[in-house]
Formats: structure tokens, C-alpha cells, sequence
């Protein structure tokens, strides 16, 4: 067992995790979609990018485009939130929500694709 | 992608994601510890924005207070927590970051991506030197001074940094590395389209071959160029297909012996391959009789076998070497070695100990005895010229400066080895003409040999003109270009057609396309003549004399184009 390995699928997994909780729920209802948990799928999302910085392989490269698109996705989704509340002051009306939770949506497909990358990874493994 | 981009991104990563998880810790908490406003009752916590936007500026330490109301003492607790926090990450970034760029293996890896980045950017035919030591150097500066492009391998750091502070006129592309190492060539453009040729001029005999090697397997099509200081290293470079191996040694001797057999040879021999626009090399006429050797190394050995076969009796002093005559006392430097080998009757002397201070007081001591003396010194060390030119012998053998001439001489002018080849056949009074004619060339300095190949990339006006039926001969277009009635002040050595062989061909010579000239001129003389043969309009212009515009509506106009 390789603790670099652990560290590595635990991020990438959980940044999964996270977005889809926060995914989870009715598109248009501000209720159900946590901002914390917005924040928290942000900052894994962040720090497995930084896990993958430097590795040459083809495989790497993958990994790292999927997450900087999944980072370039909620950083998009958490702007148009603070934008809403702070200046333009509208609040988190169901247009808002929606284009919130539709962009973390986006993100959640590049992290679906990143755990894909992942377990693919691991099945070719020959050790 | 760039290896150094991803050396940072690997370095970075540590520092990256802790500082993330600190950002993370600050801006949470602070959303979650209660505020108060301004009669004391407790307020909702900060927002996402508000406390990113707090924690930005108070990580980096611009600190511009506490926005937007008066901080609680709870969010003050925490803020004070959080400033040492992020202060701790920040600077565990920015020391790593630091740290990074100066490591030795990182400023490496830069300076190899911007030499291979140069080398691949490089778009006129060059030349690959592999060794910038005296040899290197002199090469390096002649190429310079011939506006020819060069890429320099050299082992030594401090070689390299050197070639950076000489006043060079381009910005040659140098890289310190083992040539030894075929990646090392191949980043240094040796599969490059635009390589013309590799020079093997480090010091050390198994680089050089390995070079050689290198070079041959690697890219067959370009010309390696070796020294050699060893028969059996020459004799390896030549099994493996090196095409042009360079034994100082040999080729001293080979001209010393023919100095003394030939000297109108040997004279020409010396102007053709000298440095070009150097000063024109003074005459050596060394006499015939009985010389005395010190040393009897390679060099002596070299020279020993080729004055003996030229009919020359040697004496030869070196208490080192068993071959050589043990009756002489002492190895020279000393008046009474010289008297009891019988400097009285010599007619030359030659110090080619590998010690230049021995050598110096050998040249000295026997010029006092007999002052009629023919004195040939060998300097092992540039940084000796100064000696050497103040003491003033007959002949110097300066070993650098043999390979780099020789090795300018082929590279710029790769047909002079078939002219130089062909000489051999010639009697003294031609060689003595062709003297005479290249001495009226420039006034006191060596002619540049080049050649020319009148074929669409290197002539393309000559070219057309060839291939569309306006035959013109030799005399015809080397003319001046800026004044056709005078002739261009070049000599025409050789011309190459195919299988043959043209020797000092006359001005009637009908020129065909694909002909290849070696020719000897001053510089301007070969920069005039390949604008000539370059562009059409000049071309013209030294055909007929007329000079029309090349543009399209003119000669519709005139008519010329119909014709």
C-alpha cells in the first residue's frame, strides 16, 4: 500500500463526494444547497489539482485538466452566488440557485470523469 | 512540455496545498464565530465573500482593518489565530519557491531548456564545435569573424562563461556538458536540418572518438571533423568513416619535411589554409643537412620519420626515450648537450620537448652557439604566445592553431581538400605562380577560400540563367558587381563538375549549372560576387550591363520580357 496513493484517490473521491451533495436536491430551492458544502467541494477540488501538479505521464496531464475544469467550474458557481447576495444584491432567488447548482453540476461530471480516470488507472496497474 | 515547468509544479505541491488548507481553516471559521455590531448585540457571522476577502488581505499582510463592521472579540480570537497561520504558510511557499531557484539541478535544467530552445530556433547553416579549449576558440572566433553560425559544447563551466564575456558578434548558443554523452549532441542540434558539420577539438583523445562515433551513427549525413593525437585513435575515428582526422603532429611534420622538399608547395599549402584575412604567415625556407631534435615523443617521432624520408640526418637528443641516441648528456637545455651533438655543423635545430620553457631555453642556447641556425620551436600553450613571439623563431608549431586551421580551411571550403589532394601532382614553378598571383590578392593578408555551388539554394540567379540557355563563362561572371568593367579580385581554384575535376580553370571555362567553384578572394570580394550570383537584376547587370528593374510592368513595357 502506497500512502501517496491513499491521499491521492481520497481527494479526488471525496471532491467527488462533495459535489454531489451539494449537487443533491431540487435545482431551483436555496435550502437544499449548503453553501458550506459548496465551499468544502471548492477547497478538495483545489487541493487535489495541487496533488496532481507535476506528473508527466498522459494519464497526469488528464487528471489535471479534469480538475482544473472542475476548479474553474465551482469558482464560476461560487462568484455568481456571492454576486447574487453581496452585489447585486438579488439574493438567491430559484435563477440564481439554479445557475449555482447547474454549474456545480458541470463540476460534478469533470469529477465523474476524474474518479473514472482513476479507477481506470488503478485496473491497469500491473502491480 | 518544458521539464522545468514541471519541476516547479512538483516542488510546489506541498507548499501549495498547505497554504490551501489554512485559507480553508481562516475563511471557515471565520464564517462561523458570531460578530456584534454597534450597541453590542451579537451578529450574524461573516459570509463566504466577506471572510475570503478579509483572510486575503490579511494573509498577505496588507491588513486593511476590520471590514466592514468592528470585529467581536470571539472573530478577533480567531483572526489572531489565522494571521500566524497563513503568515507560517506563506512564507513556506515563497522560502520553497526560493530554495527552488536556486538549486543548482533547477538552474541546470533552465539553462539546458534555453540552449536547446536557441539551437532549435537556429535558422542559418551551422557548425556543431564540441570543445572550446585553445583549438575551440581560435575555431570559435574565426567563424565568428566569417558571420558563420556555431553552437559550442564545451565541459569546462568556466570555458563557457568565458565565451559569454568575449566579444563575439552574435549570441552564440554554449552549453556546459559532456560531449561525450549523444544526448548532449543531439540537444545541441546534431540531427538539426540546418547542422552542416561536427567538430570533435576537446583535449581529451576518447572524447573525441567518442564523438567521432556519435556524430557518424547518428547523423551520417554531416562531416565530422577530429583531432587526433595518437595513431591509434586516428586510425579508429578513420574506421569508423570520420572524414577528416587531424593529427597536429603528422601534419606539422608532413609540412615541415615539405618546406624543406617543396618550399613554393608547401608555401601555397600555408596560404590556402591559413586563418583567412589573417596576416599573410612569413616565408620558412628551412635548409636541408643535418638538424638536431629534442624530444623525441610523438612529435619527435612524427617529425623524425618524415625529415629522415625527405633525406634530412638527424640527431636526436632525449634522455627519456630509449630510441633516441644515448651518447648525448642532458636533454638540450644546456650548452654542452648541444656542443657534443654537433650544433657547429647543424643547420637546424628543433625544440619539440611538450615542456614550452625547455623548448624556449633549448631555441635560446643553440641560437648562441651557431646563430646560423634554422630554429623550429613547438609551443604547447597559447598562454605562452607572448614568449614565443618575443624570442622569434624561424618556424613555430603551435598544435591549436594547426587543427583550427586545417578544420576552418575543409569546413568553409570543403572542395580545398580535392585541390589540396591534386597539388601534389603540381611542379614548384606552378606552385610558385599561384603564390604570386594569391600574394597580389589582398595587401598583406590571407585570401578566403570558399566554394559555391551554383545550384538553385546557394545561386538561384545563376541557376535560372544557367537553365534557361544564357551560358556564361567563368570570366564573364566574376566580374565586380559594382562596376562591371573591372574584374572581381578572386582567384578561381577548382571547379567541380560531377566526377571532374577542373584545375585553375581559365576565364573561357563555360560554366554549367550545378558546377561547384572553389575560389580565393578577400572577404568583400565574396560577398560582391554572391550578391551577384544571387540576384537576378545584378546578375544581369554583370552580364550585359544593362541595368533593368525587375519589376513586371517595366519589362512589358520595355519588351524585355518578351524576348
Amino acid at each position: 500500500m502506497n500512502l501517496e496513493k491513499v491521499i491521492f484517490g481520497f481527494f479526488i473521491v471525496l471532491a467527488a463526494t462533495l459535489n454531489f451533495g451539494f449537487f443533491l436536491g431540487d435545482i431551483e430551492r436555496p435550502e437544499l444547497h449548503n453553501v458550506y458544502e459548496l465551499a468544502a467541494a471548492l477547497i478538495v477540488s483545489l487541493i487535489a489539482t495541487a496533488l496532481k501538479f507535476g506528473d508527466r505521464t498522459q494519464i497526469g496531464a488528464i487528471h489535471l485538466s479534469t480538475s482544473l475544469v472542475a476548479d474553474l467550474q465551482l469558482i464560476a458557481a461560487a462568484i455568481t452566488w456571492m454576486v447574487a447576495v453581496h452585489i447585486s444584491g438579488v439574493g438567491m432567488t430559484p435563477h440564481v440557485t439554479s445557475a449555482v447548482v447547474s454549474l456545480s453540476g458541470g463540476a460534478l461530471f469533470a469529477n465523474v470523469v476524474s474518479v473514472i480516470i482513476l479507477i481506470v488507472e488503478t485496473v491497469m496497474m500491473r502491480r | 512540455m518544458n521539464s522545468a515547468f514541471f519541476l516547479v509544479l512538483r516542488r510546489m505541491r506541498a507548499p501549495i496545498i498547505v497554504l490551501i488548507v489554512i485559507y480553508a481553516i481562516a475563511v471557515i471559521g471565520l464564517t462561523l464565530v458570531p460578530g456584534v455590531d454597534a450597541e453590542g448585540k451579537v451578529t450574524a457571522p461573516l459570509s463566504f465573500f466577506h471572510a475570503f476577502y478579509f483572510v486575503s488581505y490579511t494573509a498577505t499582510t496588507i491588513g486593511f482593518g476590520e471590514i466592514p463592521v468592528a470585529f467581536s472579540d470571539a472573530q478577533r480570537l480567531w483572526v489572531t489565530i489565522c494571521i500566524y497561520l497563513t503568515v507560517l504558510g506563506w512564507s513556506y511557499s515563497v522560502v520553497t519557491l526560493i530554495a527552488l531557484l536556486q538549486d543548482k539541478g533547477f538552474q541546470n535544467t533552465l539553462t539546458t531548456n534555453r540552449f536547446a530552445w536557441r539551437v532549435k530556433r537556429i535558422k542559418e547553416p551551422f557548425y556543431l564545435v564540441c570543445g572550446c579549449g585553445e583549438t575551440g576558440n581560435l575555431i570559435c572566433r574565426t567563424f565568428d569573424r566569417l558571420n558563420q553560425a556555431f553552437v559550442v559544447i564545451e565541459k569546462d563551466d568556466l570555458r563557457v562563461q568565458e565565451l559569454d564575456l568575449q566579444d563575439y558578434k552574435t549570441d552564440t548558443p554554449a552549453l556546459a556538458a559532456d560531449a561525450r554523452h549523444p544526448d548532449n549532441l543531439l540537444l545541441a542540434g546534431l540531427k538539426h536540418p540546418k547542422c552542416r558539420g561536427v567538430l570533435a577539438a576537446t583535449n581529451d583523445e576518447e572524447s573525441n572518438l567518442a564523438i567521432a562515433i556519435a556524430a557518424r551513427l547518428l547523423n551520417p549525413d554531416v562531416p565530422v571533423i577530429a583531432r587526433a593525437r595518437s595513431a591509434s585513435v586516428a586510425a579508429n575515428m578513420a574506421s569508423f568513416g570520420t572524414d577528416h582526422i587531424i593529427n597536429p603532429f603528422e601534419r606539422f611534420a608532413e609540412h615541415l619535411a615539405m618546406a624543406v622538399a617543396a618550399p613554393e608547395r608547401f608555401r601555397l599549402i600555408e596560404l590556402l589554409t591559413s586563418l583567412p584575412e589573417t596576416p599573410i604567415p612569413e616565408i620558412h625556407r628551412p635548409p636541408g643537412g643535418r638538424w638536431i631534435l629534442c624530444g623525441y615523443g610523438r612529435f619527435g617521432h612524427a617529425i623524425a620519420s618524415r625529415l629522415q624520408a625527405s633525406g634530412i640526418h638527424l640527431s636526436i637528443i632525449d634522455p627519456k626515450a630509449p630510441d633516441a641516441d644515448q651518447t648525448f648528456i642532458g636533454d638540450g637545455t644546456e650548452a654542452s648537450t648541444l656542443v657534443q651533438a654537433g650544433i657547429a655543423t647543424a643547420s637546424g635545430i628543433i625544440a619539440g620537448t611538450d615542456n614550452d620553457v625547455n623548448n624556449l631555453s633549448i631555441a635560446v642556447t643553440a641560437h648562441e652557439l651557431n646563430p646560423k641556425l634554422f630554429v623550429v620551436a613547438r609551443q604547447n600553450h597559447n598562454s605562452n604566445s607572448a614568449l614565443f613571439e618575443a624570442y622569434n623563431a624561424d618556424f613555430t608549431m603551435v598544435h591549436s592553431q594547426i587543427v583550427a586551421q586545417e578544420s576552418v580551411a575543409i569546413l568553409t571550403a570543403p572542395l580545398l581538400a580535392h585541390f589540396l589532394k591534386r597539388l601534389r601532382d603540381q611542379d614548384e614553378v606552378w606552385c610558385h605562380g599561384l603564390v604570386e598571383r594569391l600574394h597580389t590578392l589582398s595587401a598583406g593578408l590571407t585570401p578566403v577560400v570558399w566554394d559555391i555551388r551554383l545550384n538553385i539554394s546557394e545561386a538561384p540567379a545563376a541557376y535560372h540563367a544557367l537553365m534557361h540557355d544564357q551560358k556564361f563563362s567563368l570570366g564573364e561572371i566574376l566580374r565586380d558587381g559594382t562596376d562591371r568593367s573591372l574584374p572581381l579580385n578572386a582567384i578561381p581554384l577548382l571547379i567541380e563538375r560531377g566526377k571532374q575535376f577542373f584545375m585553375l580553370p581559365a576565364d573561357d571555362f563555360k560554366l554549367v549549372a550545378g558546377d561547384q567553384l572553389l575560389l580565393a578572394s578577400p572577404l568583400d570580394a565574396q560577398r560582391n560576387f554572391e550578391f551577384t550570383i544571387r540576384n537576378a537584376n545584378e546578375l544581369d547587370y554583370v552580364l550585359t550591363g544593362s541595368e533593368i528593374s525587375g519589376s513586371w510592368l517595366w519589362q512589358r513595357l520595355t519588351g524585355s520580357r518578351a524576348q
